[in-house]
């Protein structure tokens, strides 16, 4: 086991290498000088002269991505251009929303997901099956940002059940913390949902046709007893490691839910760096997204170690 | 000897000529029931977009101050949006830009996905291990977080949404592409093409290539579906069609701010990308099924 999991965290230095590598080189897209695009109004040489040695923009390409890499080594995401604050100060005060979103959606996701797979692979071919079938579709296929605008306009607008936007953090005020992030939370769930389910379905299908499951037919169990404690402790294994995967997708998401609801975290950072040209946070918000993806794909492997004996030789 | 005679195989003209695996495909698609409708929807789509100038019965882009947010009616179908224009002109024309970002988006992760795949999974080697890290690499920057770094960096168009999504989208292509043609590389055809001296170049376009078309096809199809999600997002956010020129996603973000007032501006932009979606997942299922012989 130990060697397995060596082998994969080296197969990771090239993966994260190559993201640095993807990251680094966004910037060189910018179109024209990125001297001149930081410079703004002032177009005096000299301060551009200057602009372009204080950000080694002078330098080869391989040179500064040196540089640039050894700042990030050290946790260096660069500064703001607008806010003239470090990125990662940024990004510690933003993330933790986002995750506390991210985490509910997977609640959401795994409760609404697995349940809806779990009945429709027992009612196999029956009309509930091909419901939940179709409802799964349904999920996949509706933008997140419109489902966020059509549960506002019924839970806010309408009804006025709910807030429509802002924030209230779990450590002030729990209960007022989860009325504004459970419409976001069922929008970033809704989708992982839809694929939750297929995933469940396929997985506890399988499960149904195992030998074990012949066995505890034969031994007489009850139904109920068959599918929680035999089918579905098996299926969830695969489950679960596609939770973790999924939450990278749910960070994604985020981004559009964040900007409906008006939730300060992660993805409205983004945005909002974006739209003000703040490309030093732009990098940062895509390196820190990706660098979680690759370690969760990493904890998933481990989590499916661990899960099955098979794989801990 | 006479039990060999007996399996020997009956006069060749008693046999009917086997049907094509496309036209066999296309039986099992026809009895697809889903699919078959989504196709009609899709179709119903691809045409409004096309003739939409015959189609819409108002200028997209001509406002009027006299029918400002106006209620779904018999005049407005859709009701008029926050400076009169019509809003069921809008959502025909907004077609155009969402098939044409889903379309032109997938052929340009196509077009760079399936040759960097079936050169990773026909030279391995060293060539393989670069392709692939890199492709794992993209894979892990979040679709549409990169999809937005590459918008944002690019400049926000039409144009330039277009080639961060197909850019972004390019690694799932890699990868299939890639997988496929592990499988399709040791089959005994590509044995018997290699010991009749066929090229390297020849056998990765006329014998494996054609093989691994029908996945492709799938993935395409569902890939669109994503696209289309995607340039709307943009769109939302301001990176992708930019006004007056009409997109569903714009469409949505200028709506959020009526609301209260005109709800209708958010719900017929939002169902139009919510059924062309349905449909390309639909009916990339049904193809899914369709093209795999194994399915009933």
């Amino acid at each position: 086991m130990v060697a397995l999991l060596s082998r994969r965290l080296l197969q990771l230095i090239p993966t994260v290498f190559f993201v640095s590598v993807i990251i680094f080189l966004l910037q060189q897209l910018l179109p024209g000088d990125p001297a001149l695009v930081m410079a703004g109004e002032d177009r005096d040489p000299e301060v551009i002269a200057q602009i372009r040695r204080m950000y080694r923009l002078d330098q080869p390409l391989p040179i500064q991505y040196l540089y640039w890499i050894k700042g990030v080594i050290v946790g260096d995401l660069g500064e703001s251009m607008r806010l003239k604050v470090p990125v990662s100060d940024l990004v510690l005060e933003k993330l933790p929303v986002t995750l506390q979103l991210a985490t509910m959606a997977i609640i959401v996701a795994l409760a609404i997901g697995v349940t809806a797979g779990v009945l429709s692979a027992v009612k196999r071919d029956s009309w509930i099956d091909y419901v939940v079938n179709v409802l799964s579709l349904c999920g996949i296929s509706t933008p997140n940002f419109w489902l966020g605008i059509m549960l506002i306009l019924l839970f806010s607008v309408q009804l006025g059940w709910l807030p429509a936007s802002g924030y209230v953090s779990p450590f002030e005020n729990l209960g007022q913390s989860l009325l504004t992030t459970i419409m976001p939370a069922f929008v970033l769930g809704n989708a992982l949902a839809g694929v939750l389910m297929r995933h469940t379905r396929a997985a506890m299908l399988q499960a149904m046709d195992s030998d074990y499951v012949r066995t505890a037919k034969a031994k007489g169990l009850s139904n109920t007893a068959i599918i929680v404690k035999h089918a579905l402790r098996n299926a969830l294994t695969p489950i679960i490691t596609l939770g973790a995967l999924e939450f990278g997708t749910l960070l994604s998401g985020a981004v559009l839910t964040e900007q409906i609801f008006t939730i300060p975290g992660f993805g409205k950072l983004i945005v909002d760096a974006v739209f003000n040209r703040d490309y030093a946070v732009v990098q940062g918000v895509v390196l820190v997204t990706a660098t979680t993806y690759i370690l969760l794909n990493l904890l998933a492997d481990i989590g499916y170690i661990l899960a099955d004996p098979r794989l801990r030789k | 000897m006479t039990a060999a005679a007996q399996v020997l195989p009956a006069p060749a003209a008693s046999i009917a000529p086997p049907e094509s695996p496309m036209r066999q495909a296309w039986k099992r698609l026809r009895r697809r029931k889903g699919a078959m409708i989504a196709l009609g929807v899709l179709l119903i789509i691809i045409f409004a977009a096309i003739f939409a100038p015959l189609i819409a019965p108002y200028d997209p882009a001509k406002q009027s101050w006299t029918a400002v947010r106006k209620a779904p009616s018999a005049l407005y179908w859709f009701g008029t949006d926050e400076v009169g224009r019509d809003m069921f002109s809008r959502v025909i024309y907004g077609a155009r830009a969402s098939l044409m970002a889903g379309v032109i988006s997938v052929c340009i992760a196509l077009g760079l996905g399936a040759p960097l795949g079936l050169l990773a999974g026909y030279m391995g080697g060293w060539v393989d291990a670069l392709i692939s890290r890199f492709t794992d690499a993209m894979l892990a920057c979040p679709f549409l977080i990169l999809a937005i770094a590459l918008a944002a960096f690019l400049g926000p168009s039409l144009t330039n949404a277009m080639i961060a999504i197909g850019v972004t989208a390019t690694p799932i292509f890699v990868r299939l592409t890639r997988g496929q043609v592990l499988t399709v590389k040791v089959e005994n055809y590509i044995e018997a093409a290699r010991s009749i001296g066929n090229s390297q170049w020849r056998i990765a376009t006329r014998h494996i290539l054609p093989n691994i078309l029908p996945q492709l096809m799938v993935q395409a199809t569902v890939t669109i579906a994503t696209a289309i999600i995607a340039e709307a997002a943009l769109s939302f956010l301001g990176l992708g069609q930019q006004p007056p020129a009409p997109s569903w996603g714009s469409m949505l973000n200028v709506a959020q701010r009526f609301l209260t007032n005109a709800p209708w501006m958010a719900i017929f932009p939002g169902v139009a990308i919510f059924a062309t979606v349905l449909s390309f997942n639909l009916f990339g299922d049904g193809l899914r099924d369709a093209l795999d012989p194994r399915s009933k």
